[in-house]
């Protein structure tokens, strides 16, 4: 690995986690779009910055992004409370047209600076360890990873200094209000962090894949863990096993490499979302099927006690019954009595199916909560009684 | 604005603007349809997903076919925007996470995929690759007889589907429950409302680019939105501000210098909305405000005019003189309210300077106090 790679693999490593932090509130709070809004929006608090300070890496410019991405936030909360369309549209209305203002000051302006529209979508991390930090002829290192490697620090201090109150607001902001802690204060701040986060990575990977680094994560996490610091420790290490794996994809095929770290995002998203356990959606679908079939077995137990005593009994307990009477299909009728049956809940008998003292005692509970609707537990019962699925 | 008006002049008789305008045009009429189904329906920000991940689509087609072919590109848009819509229907529906980060993860995801292809395509050996970039921000200029032959056949096709399925899908909009009480089958109306959105949004990726596509689905109809109440009336006008944002917009980008088409028809069809918010007649801000500053003062009027009342009963006759100090005392006394209650004939001022409640005024405030009491 030579320098400049190594350079690239921190600047990603610091980037992503910075983007993690704050991502994962706004994935909590459900705001994972005004992030998005944010980071177009900045494009013209960043072109204006620009022409006043002249210089594409001066602290007021990024001062003068961020607060572009304030009054994003601003515009369109003051849109939606006009009334006159809903949220999601004032959110779709808002930043189109901050990015077009940018774009067209771009074009119209600055047409022969270093700030083009599409390095401004994409950035090029590649190029990042180019830009260097010299003070009195000494190299310290790539810009942009000063650049970051301060916001990361400051995005640490706030988190740890106001950890409770963040989670506070964002799980039951009531709360936090009747409490004293000011959610409002604590969104604006965080509102004000994903800017400063935003403008900070946009030169190296560009807003689109601003977004992507904050909430693809912390939306990962979010299906892996019910915990707030696993989800944060989580979303920092997907977010920084997607950086460095995606510099490798970019490097191996020779593609823009914050495209590649989104692409690595969506990989790993889509392996969280089908295969994460007990929330994946493979987990899902067996689950809904697995019930399915446990609330048909049941159903049939209660159908057996209930005409146990009585003079058709017979006739009601036929296994024919469950295809006729029930409109099960064979296959299903199958499936519930080899349940029923390896549970010990019934005993087949020439084809008169009968309920065991287990699985009268079973029925007699669920029927008891059916009715009563208290006492136990529906899961409860259903551990009792039903050792294999 | 001299350019503006050759454009204009273009427009009849130039082959290549007169290619552009209507291509626009076209574009404008089917985004402000589709887009008054998704603002109604809150699917707003569906379009700025569906956008982006009509990129890689586009790629992977060039990847394909190797040269650059609209209708294929518009295929292939489909189908990596369908992908994108079914994943985040599967996200919303089997997991926890809400509609609008299952949109930001799709969005973003595919875009950065997207990316990807479009800096492997720019290594590639092949001449046709250079304006593929165009498809991020639209470059109108490139629109030719046959993508507009394209995008007037495939709008109206859809634009005849709304017109075909036009009481279900208005029903679906408003009240879905009560749609599937009915017996209408909801799930296809919806896949379909959704797939005629995903094509007016990939027929304009082409003019406007995938950035800036969804304003231009949101922005005829939210500002269509405002004027009316009445679903037919709103989509007729969105379709009217969704060409004229389009002209408007490509004829000022053509008549200047360096100004990106995309973004200048976006920063028209804002201007519209921004526009209809303040000055339409019912909802509007201005409207709004003005109601709000004439009930202020109609209140404040029958305050006074209650107050005189309660003076006024004091005496056995009720246009005895008071003076204008005697009101001092009564928070919202306003001078501009005394001159107008004098102008309806409410009140009549003596020469030596008091006020004295006429016959009208003490009916009025009586009025006024039994309404009070009751």
């Amino acid at each position: 690995m030579s320098a400049p790679q190594i350079e690239i693999q921190i600047i990603a490593v610091v980037v992503s986690t910075a983007c993690a932090i704050p991502g994962t509130f706004l994935v909590l709070r459900k705001m994972a779009m005004i992030s998005d809004a944010i980071s177009h929006s900045i494009l013209p608090g960043i072109v204006v910055g620009f022409f006043i300070t002249q210089n594409i890496s001066s602290p007021i410019l990024v001062l003068f992004a961020a607060l572009t991405g304030l009054l994003t936030v601003l515009l369109v909360e003051s849109v939606n409370k006009t009334g006159l369309v809903k949220e999601d549209t004032a959110i779709g209305l808002v930043f189109p047209a901050m990015f077009s203002i940018g774009v067209i000051l771009i074009s119209r302006f600055a047409g022969d600076v270093h700030l083009d529209t599409h390095a401004v979508l994409v950035g090029e991390l590649a190029f990042a360890p180019f830009d260097r930090l010299t003070v009195n002829g000494n190299d310290l290192g790539p810009k942009s990873l000063w650049v970051m490697g301060s916001i990361l620090l400051l995005t640490l201090i706030l988190l740890f200094a106001f950890y409770k109150e963040l989670k506070l607001s964002t799980f039951d902001a009531q709360l936090a209000a009747s409490l004293g802690f000011t959610p409002v204060v604590i969104h604006y701040g965080l509102m004000t962090m994903t800017s400063i986060t935003a403008v900070g990575a946009f030169d190296a990977v560009g807003a689109i894949l601003v977004v992507a680094l904050m909430i693809v994560p912390a939306s990962a996490a979010y299906l892996i863990t019910k915990s707030l610091k696993k989800m944060l420790l989580l979303s920092v290490g997907l977010g920084i096993t997607a950086a460095v794996s995606g510099y490798w994809a970019a490097h191996w095929v020779n593609a823009s490499i914050g495209g590649s770290m989104a692409t690595m995002l969506g990989i790993i998203f889509f392996l969280v979302f089908m295969f994460a356990p007990s929330t994946g959606m493979i987990s899902v679908l067996m689950r809904r099927r697995r019930q399915k079939l446990e609330f048909a077995m049941l159903t049939f137990l209660l159908h057996l006690k209930n005409h146990q005593q009585k003079a058709d009994s017979i006739e009601e307990q036929m296994v024919e019954h469950l295809t006729g009477h029930f409109r099960w299909s064979r296959s299903k009728a199958g499936k519930v009595l080899q349940m029923a049956e390896k549970n010990d809940m019934i005993r087949i008998d020439n084809d008169v199916v009968d309920l065991t003292e287990k699985g009268e005692q079973f029925a007699g509970e669920a029927m008891h909560y059916i009715i009563t609707n208290k006492n136990t537990e529906p899961e409860n019962i259903w551990n009792k009684f039903i050792m294999f699925r | 604005m001299m350019e503006l008006f050759d454009f204009i002049q273009q427009l009849f008789t130039d082959y290549t603007s007169r290619t552009i305008g209507l291509g626009t045009i076209v574009l404008g009429i089917v985004s402000g349809v589709l887009g008054s189904y998704a603002v109604l329906r809150r699917q707003s920000l569906l379009g700025d997903a569906i956008a982006h991940a009509a990129l890689p689509g586009i790629a992977i087609t060039f990847l394909i076919l190797g040269v650059k072919d609209s209708l294929f590109f518009l295929i292939g848009a489909i189908i990596t925007g369908v992908i994108g819509t079914l994943w985040i229907m599967g996200i919303t529906r089997f997991t926890k996470i809400k509609t609008d980060t299952a949109l930001g993860i799709i969005l973003t995801v595919f875009f950065g995929f997207g990316i990807v292809l479009l800096t492997l395509i720019q290594q590639m050996d092949n001449a046709n690759q250079a304006g593929l970039e165009d498809y991020l921000f639209g470059q109108a200029a490139t629109l030719m007889e046959e993508d507009v032959f394209i995008m007037a056949s495939l709008g109206g096709l859809s634009l005849l589907v709304v017109g075909i399925f036009w009481k279900e899908l208005k029903l679906l909009t408003f009240d879905p429950q009560y749609a599937k009480t009915l017996g209408f089958n909801t799930r296809f109306l919806d896949v379909l409302i959704t797939s005629l959105i995903v094509i007016a949004i990939v027929l304009g990726l082409q003019t406007v680019g995938v950035v800036l596509m969804s304003a231009m689905l949101l922005a005829p109809a939210a500002a269509a939105r405002q004027w009316t109440n009445k679903m037919g009336v709103m989509i007729i006008l969105a379709a009217f501000f969704g060409a004229l944002a389009g002209i408007t917009g490509t004829a000022i980008s053509a008549s200047m210098a360096n100004m990106s088409t995309g973004p200048t028809i976006v920063m028209v069809a804002v201007t519209l909305v921004v526009l209809s918010f303040i000055f339409s007649p019912i909802r509007g801000l201005l409207s709004r405000k003005i109601r709000e500053l004439k009930s202020r003062k109609t209140l404040r009027k029958s305050k006074t005019l209650s107050v005189m009342y309660q003076v006024a009963i004091n005496h056995e006759n009720y246009d005895h003189p008071h003076s204008f100090q005697l009101l001092n005392n009564f928070r919202g006394f306003h001078k501009s309210c005394i001159r107008e209650l004098r102008n309806e004939g409410y009140i009549a001022v003596t020469p030596d300077k008091q006020w004295k409640l006429t016959k009208k005024g003490f009916e009025e405030a009586q009025n006024l106090y039994v309404q009070k009491n009751e």
